[in-house]
Order: C-alpha cells, then structure tokens, then sequence
C-alpha cells in the first residue's frame, strides 16, 4: 500500500462512528437544514464513507478519481446527487455536503501526524486534492441531472402543446399555445400537414389565442405554415388574433395579404363551413 | 432517358409523376408538355406529386415554370398531392409557387379544373 494510502487508511478505520459525527456537525454548521438532511444525511454519510475507506484500502491513487478503484465512490456519489436534486436540494448544498469531509478528516491527520508538520502538511494537501475532486463530480454529477431534467419537460411541453383537432368534415383546427419558435412551428407543420393528408381536409384553421406575442419572426413561421398548407392544395385561415396583436402586426409593418384572418375560432369555423356549402339553421326560435 | 407519359383526359392533360425526378427528365416533360398543349388545345394540366418525394429547388422551379408556360398558352395548371416533407422542403427553399393552383388529390384537382372550364366559356361540347 501507498504511504498516502496507508495514512488515510488508518485514519477513516480509526473510529468511523466519531469521524461521521464531526463530519455532520460541520454539516450542520452551515446552517442550512436541507444539507444534513436527518437521517438520510448519516446514512448518505456512511455509505459514502464506506466506499471511500473501501478504495483507499485498496490502493486507489488519491489524485485521479477516475482511477478504476473509485468505480463505487463514483456511484455512491452520482446516486447520492440523484437522489438531492430530485429532493430540489441546491447544488451548494449538495456539494457542501461532500466538501464538510475536509473537518474529520483533517482532524484524524492532526491525530496521526501531529508530530511531524511535513508528513501532516502533505497529507493534508492530498486530502484536500481528493474532497475537492469528489465535490467537484457531485457537483457536476449534479448539474448533469437538473439538465436531464429540463429537457425532458421542454419536449414534453413540446409534444403537449401541439394538438391538431378535427372540428368538422374536412376542417381541422390547431389551437397553439405559448411562443412560437422554429422547433416548435416545425413541429405543428408537420403534425398539421399529416393529418391533412390523413383526413383529405380541405382547410385549416390556425387559432393563435394563446400565443402571448407576434413579432417579424412568428409572423414568418405562420406564414411558412400557411404557404405549407397552400402547396399541399389545402386553405388555412388564421384566427385568434387579439386587438394588441392585430396592432402590433400593423405597427410592424408585417404583411398578411393573400392570408384570410379572422377575429375568433368561431369566426373562422363559420366561415369554414359556409366555404363548404353548409347553412347552419337554428330549429327552435 | 426515362420519359414522363402525358395522358389527355378530356380538356386536361395528365402528368402523374413516379419517379425521382432527374434535371435532364424535367426538362424534357416541359418541352413535352407544352408540345402537347399546343398540340391538343388542353385547357388543364393536372400534375400529380403524390409519389414524389425528394424535391430540390430545380424541381421547384420546373413546377412553377411548366405552370407560367401553361398559362401563356391558356391552359390551367394544378400540381396535386405533394406530400407534407415536399411542401416543407419547397417553403424553406422559399419557393411558395405562387400562381400555381394545388388540391390534395387528383380527384379533386379535376373537380377545380372542370370548374374552370365551365365558368370560362359558355361554349359546351355535347358529348
């Protein structure tokens, strides 16, 4: 074993129950709650620390955590931020957690090799290469979740906010919902062409009710959505369009000739059924 | 050198395209093409797209142009059933074709353009 090895070796086996308890009263200390988190927090601790006495026993080289001996500390730690960030800890706190390591440990090298200043001086170094290391890959490990997370929701949000309805024979409508950006318009075109091949509709109707703003760009996309439409030898008519927005397409000098708009979506589906050669009759007075 | 049949039904002309089309095949169907007009007085052309399904811009503008040389030489043109990549594809290229009439498929395309016929002369053929 190496000397580094052999020095932390007996320092994480000398008491395992006193270096826990220092460890999380330095936890603790940062005053934060959700960072010892109870008694997940002593059993997070001790598995954590099981793996690392595990790999210093074993030899690992204390500076390269990518070392193969690591292989559990790595998943001890990688399931360790998992399982914070799902809990909505902060990544400081979640990494505070790993860095609060540093207090026992410097504690068991002050024990070992308090009487030589050099051997405790590189020691300590070493130690600090090794926490910082395990915090950064908690942090990172971290990080990497959150942002698994994010994407998973964007194209959930994505795949639910484009549904394309069928309201009469031959009319589809799609109702959309939140800013218009290019994935998304792509996205509406094609689900929107599909079905107009599917169905043989003859018009579509796009109802921009919940579309909070229309600049150049939106307007350029609906645009390629309706020439689309046109190509494919269908008619969109574009509906929803609020007094705010009707402004803005004017201010901004946006051209919508040659595009049938209308106010509302019943609007629009009178005039789609009126196109179609229905009268719609009320039978009772 | 594959050629495209044209097939005269009527007062129209029927263009079905089935295969990918090559520049030096769409060149030819446009000579052929307005040959045919010429030479049978067509007062349509319908070209059907349905199983086209890589377009590039030169394609694009085949269509537009066959559809401008038809119009000098009074005819009507309507390109049916293009497939919704295709009509994606000719929108990002920023050819929107327009003057060129569309309908989703070839039945009805015929019903737009003998309803052109009819309301452009009062001339009626009894047969």
């Amino acid at each position: 074993m190496k000397q580094d090895n052999a020095v932390f070796d007996q320092v994480l086996k000398a008491d395992p129950e006193q270096f826990l308890k220092e460890w999380l009263s330095e936890v603790g200390r940062s005053g934060n709650a959700s960072a010892g988190a109870g008694a997940t927090g002593l059993a997070d601790a001790r598995e954590l620390l099981g793996a690392l006495a595990a790999a210093v026993a074993a030899d690992a080289d204390l500076k390269n955590l990518q070392d193969a001996a690591w292989a559990r500390t790595r998943s001890v730690l990688a399931a360790l931020s998992q399982s914070r960030a799902a809990q909505g800890a902060s990544a400081g706190d979640t990494s505070y957690f790993v860095m609060a390591l540093k207090r026992p440990l410097f504690i068991g090298l002050d024990k070992h090799l308090g009487s030589d200043p050099k051997a405790a001086f590189d020691a300590a170094w070493t130690g600090t290469v090794l926490i910082d290391q395990l915090a950064q890959f908690t942090a990172s490990t971290y990080q990497r979740m959150r942002e698994d997370v994010i994407a998973r929701q964007q194209q959930e949000l994505l795949e639910l906010s484009t549904p394309v309805v069928k309201l009469w024979d031959g009319v589809l409508a799609v109702p959309m919902i939140g800013t218009l950006d290019s994935s998304r318009t792509q996205l509406v075109m094609e689900t929107l062409l599909t079905r107009i091949v599917e169905t043989g509709s003859e018009l579509a109707i796009i109802d921009i009710t919940g579309v909070p703003t229309v600049d150049t760009l939106v307007a350029q996309h609906l645009l390629k959505t309706v020439t689309a439409i046109r190509l494919m030898g269908a008619d969109a008519i574009i509906s929803g369009i609020r007094p705010q927005i009707a402004q803005t397409i004017v201010h901004l000098g946006i051209d919508l000739q040659g595009i049938t708009t209308k106010a509302s979506l019943a609007d629009a589906l009178q005039l789609a059924m009126k196109k179609a050669g229905y009268t719609i009759t009320r039978s009772k007075a | 050198m594959e050629r495209i049949p044209i097939l005269r039904m009527g007062r129209a002309l029927l263009v079905t395209i089935q295969i990918d089309l090559q520049d030096q095949v769409a060149l030819q169907l446009q000579d052929d093409l307005s040959a045919q007009i010429e030479r049978t007085g067509a007062k349509g052309v319908l070209i059907d797209i349905s199983a086209l399904e890589i377009v590039d811009s030169f394609v694009g503008r085949m269509l537009a142009s066959i559809s401008g040389i038809a119009r000098v030489l009074d005819a009507t043109t309507v390109v049916v059933g293009m497939q919704p990549a295709v009509a994606i594809t000719l929108v990002e290229l920023g050819l929107s074709l327009e003057g060129v009439r569309t309908a989703l498929n070839v039945e009805r395309g015929m019903q737009l353009l003998t309803a052109g016929f009819d309301a452009d002369d009062g001339i009626q053929r009894d047969d």
